[in-house]
């Protein structure tokens, strides 16, 4: 007995199916050719940009993704060419990126770890993205790094602040140009010294995740080695909205002074929080009580209205610093949007200049000839003065700001003026510094 | 004994919130036998009108001042909003500084209105499909909500500030000094809640409709139409969901979010008071604002850590563990 019932539909679909199978994983891995993933043609290269465009840093997401259009329409030769014209390294030349029009995709992190990977995934293999930046999360940027180590394409982070990114989950396919939680700490305590002395009693509240850590250690190791004593570091949760249950204890502390190891909604509620209990009036040991927020955003600054004025924090960049690369910037962003750009713009818009730069240098798109150009590259003109591309743990060393809330702001984007810019010197740590130890930077993935 | 004291303070503010989000949940399930994912989404909306009058009494005109310059270094624009120039300096600006207030009238007719086209629009196809249709209709309508928020406001907290003379502290007890909106907040809520117990007390209305809870299809016999008085309900719920939105704008900044913090543990709130018990909804919310905030005192959490994140779901087992129904529900309900 012979089986019989083939039919001639049936033949065509089941090798159709077959055939896609089969090529698949040629089309997937059509780079492979060139030895790294997703070499790019002749005529465009294409750029991933993965941010957060819904849930609660959307707003974030969105001012990301505006630096990055604009840093696309400077590298392929439109505008006004920003910070392409004060940027040290003068390689690129508004011709794109070794002659090809640079074109991008864009995926939404959600600020989910889960998210992030799978659109970052879906970028590199679907889309062909040779380079992936962005996100407004520590947890998103550790997530989407590591992806990106075993995908073999780079990732330049966008803004994550928790020492691990470039720590114990540094990956040598990913580098940081936004500083971290130790520098934060490195820049704050000199200023919080010189502001409110150095016999002082901290309480701290801090959000319970990497991020949060991390700067709660660096913060308080700063300011016990000035002479703070730590009164207690109260965890709470990532989704708390009202904070009053976690401020009234402080009131009977006997702490005078309140660090909110807070980002974001968690920052806007818990200061908010702080302030109508009356802490910014208290007196406190004879002296005035203080808040502080060490890690701060000006979109965020706006969420929290007047309760900002006074605080003291830090920042990677702000739009009113008055260096020729800062002053390019804000004219390029503010002439097309309208509005001066966050840190979160500064940071992503610098990271796609220094990529683009980096491969022109290398004269390749291969990530480890990428790789080799970054490790260890001086350059300037970038907004915080001279920076160093760290060959050990691919961290920038730059100046870091300490800003105030204003109190007499002069427009809805004049809130934070800057206190001081802490040189870069001050705030540079040892590779094997112990706050930044537990993992391998390993060697670079070309992927293929 | 301070601690203490602030915490309980603490507990009968947030249960405030909960209490009167939980309200309106348990009228609406009593009433309509609906389980209203979308309450939380009415809660923000009430915000969110707050935040809107806010922006109509900011509405400005902008002249242009030469001797000063934007961030690009063009002259400056100058907004002065309508209000001060229609009212004045003083009188505008104090317009301005009781937004919130003000907001109560400008949400009540809000949120009737959406509650009643909610209702007529959406729910009342899915009266008689299982509950499991009617929580996943309602949640998607809440993710909507909240995503058409988000388009218009952004996803940023936007500030509902208090009016300046009742945004300091005050002293409660000797000693104790608590935030003066929170109290106002607290008092809010016992107004409101008082009088939608009144209102179901002491009116015709009330009577009909509480028949019509315990008993649907004897008052429909009668020749009462209960289905446009429940209707009604729905809208009622919906604007003690939104003036709780409102007023609670000035304690945490409105965000297209807010409504999903709120909507899991209110949800528990109702269980816990008992499905479709309104004193029980109450009780539960009060009860479990205070355990939560004792379980955030630093020496509870020394003792038990983590315990802060779950004090209101481990409460909720062992309540439901020990009294299946909940503390005050009805035989027969959700059974």
């Amino acid at each position: 007995m012979s089986i019989t019932n083939l039919t001639r539909r049936g033949v065509l679909r089941t090798g159709a199916v077959a055939g896609a199978g089969l090529a698949l994983p040629t089309y997937l891995s059509a780079a492979s050719h060139s030895g790294f993933t997703n070499a790019p043609g002749d005529s465009t290269v294409t750029l991933g940009f993965n941010v957060p465009q819904s849930g609660p840093y959307a707003d974030e997401g969105a001012d990301e993704l505006r630096a990055y259009e604009l840093a696309v329409e400077h590298l392929n030769g439109g505008g006004d060419g920003g910070m392409m014209g004060t940027f040290s390294s003068k390689v690129l030349d508004g011709t794109g990126i070794l002659g090809r029009k640079v074109e991008y995709v864009t995926g939404d992190t959600q600020t989910k770890s889960d998210a992030a990977r799978a659109s970052a995934k879906s970028m590199i293999e679907k889309d062909g993205a040779i380079m992936i930046t962005g996100g407004s999360s520590s947890g998103v940027a550790v997530a989407v790094q590591g992806l990106c180590q075993e995908a073999g394409v780079i990732f330049m982070a966008g803004l994550t602040h928790s020492n691990d990114t470039t720590g114990k989950d540094k990956k040598a396919n990913g580098f940081r140009h936004f500083f971290n939680g130790y520098m934060s700490a490195a820049a704050l305590a000199p200023v919080l010294e010189g502001l409110y002395g150095n016999d002082r009693k901290a309480y701290h509240l801090t959000a319970d995740y990497t991020w949060g850590w991390t700067q709660q250690e660096s913060i308080a190791a700063a300011t016990e080695a000035l002479g703070w004593e730590t009164v207690n570091n109260v965890l709470t949760p990532l989704a708390a909205t009202d904070f009053s249950s976690y401020i009234a204890p402080v009131l009977d502390s006997g702490a005078d002074v309140l660090v909110l190891n807070h980002y974001g909604g968690n920052m806007v509620n818990s200061l908010t929080n702080a302030v109508q209990f009356g802490l910014r009036n208290k007196q406190v040991n004879g002296k005035n009580f203080e808040i502080v927020v060490p890690l701060f955003s000006r979109l965020m600054a706006r969420g929290a209205g007047e309760n900002i004025k006074g605080i003291v924090g830090s920042t990677n960049w702000h739009w009113s610093l008055q260096d020729e690369g800062s002053k390019a910037f804000v004219k390029s962003f503010g002439t097309k949007y309208g509005f001066p750009p966050s840190q979160a713009a500064h940071t992503c818009y610098v990271q796609t200049l220094l990529y683009a730069d980096a491969v022109t240098r290398a004269g390749s798109f291969n990530p480890c000839a990428v790789v080799e150009a970054l490790e260890g590259f001086e350059f300037d003109g970038m907004g915080n003065g001279p920076t160093l591309y760290r060959a050990e743990d691919h961290q920038c060393f730059k100046d870091v700001l300490v800003v105030r809330g204003k109190e007499n702001p002069t427009s809805e984007f004049d809130l934070l003026e800057v206190v001081e810019v802490t040189p870069a010197a001050q705030v540079t740590y040892s590779p094997d510094n112990p706050m930044f130890a537990g993992g391998q930077l390993g060697s670079c993935n070309p992927g293929a | 004994m301070d601690a203490i004291l602030l915490q309980i303070l603490n507990g009968l503010d947030k249960g405030s919130a909960y209490a009167l989000i939980a309200l309106g949940l348990t009228l609406i399930f009593g009433t309509l036998g609906v389980v209203n994912f979308a309450h939380g989404a009415l809660f923000m909306i009430g915000a969110f009108c707050s935040v809107t009058l806010q922006r109509i009494l900011n509405l400005s005109f902008e002249t242009v001042d030469p001797t000063r310059t934007d961030f690009l270094g063009n002259p400056a624009v100058i907004k002065t909003p309508y209000v001060i120039d229609w009212f004045g300096e003083s009188t505008g600006a104090a317009i301005i500084d009781w937004s919130v207030p003000l907001a109560i009238l400008f949400a009540i007719p809000i949120m009737l209105v959406i509650g009643y086209v909610m209702e007529r629009g959406l729910i009342k196809h899915f009266y008689k499909r299982p509950h499991a249709d009617q929580i996943l209709v309602t949640f998607g309508l809440a993710i909507v909500l909240q995503e058409i928020i988000k388009a218009f406001y952004g996803a940023n907290p936007i500030q509902t500030p208090a009016p300046e003379a009742l945004s300091g502290v005050v002293e409660v007890l000797p000693g104790i000094l608590y935030p003066a909106w929170r109290v106002v907040y607290f008092c809010f809520s016992l107004v409101v809640i008082g009088a939608v117990f009144a209102f179901l007390q002491f009116t015709t209305f009330g009577m009909v409709v509480r028949a019509g809870m315990a008993d649907r299809e004897t008052v429909g016999l009668l020749g009462i139409d209960i289905d446009k008085r429940f209707t009604l309900m729905f809208g009622i719920a919906a604007g003690v969901a939104g003036l709780a939105g409102v007023m609670y704008g000035p304690i945490n900044a409105p965000n297209y979010h807010m409504g999903m913090d709120f909507l899991v543990l209110s949800f528990v709130v109702v269980v816990v008071g008992g499905m479709g018990s309104l004193p029980g909804a109450v009780a539960a919310g009060f009860l479990l604002g205070i355990l939560e905030s004792f379980a955030s005192m630093t020496w509870v959490i020394d003792l038990i850590p983590g315990i802060n994140q779950i004090i209101i779901y481990l409460v909720a087992i062992i309540i439901l563990l020990v009294r299946p129904r909940g503390l005050l529900g009805r035989k027969g309900v959700m059974e």
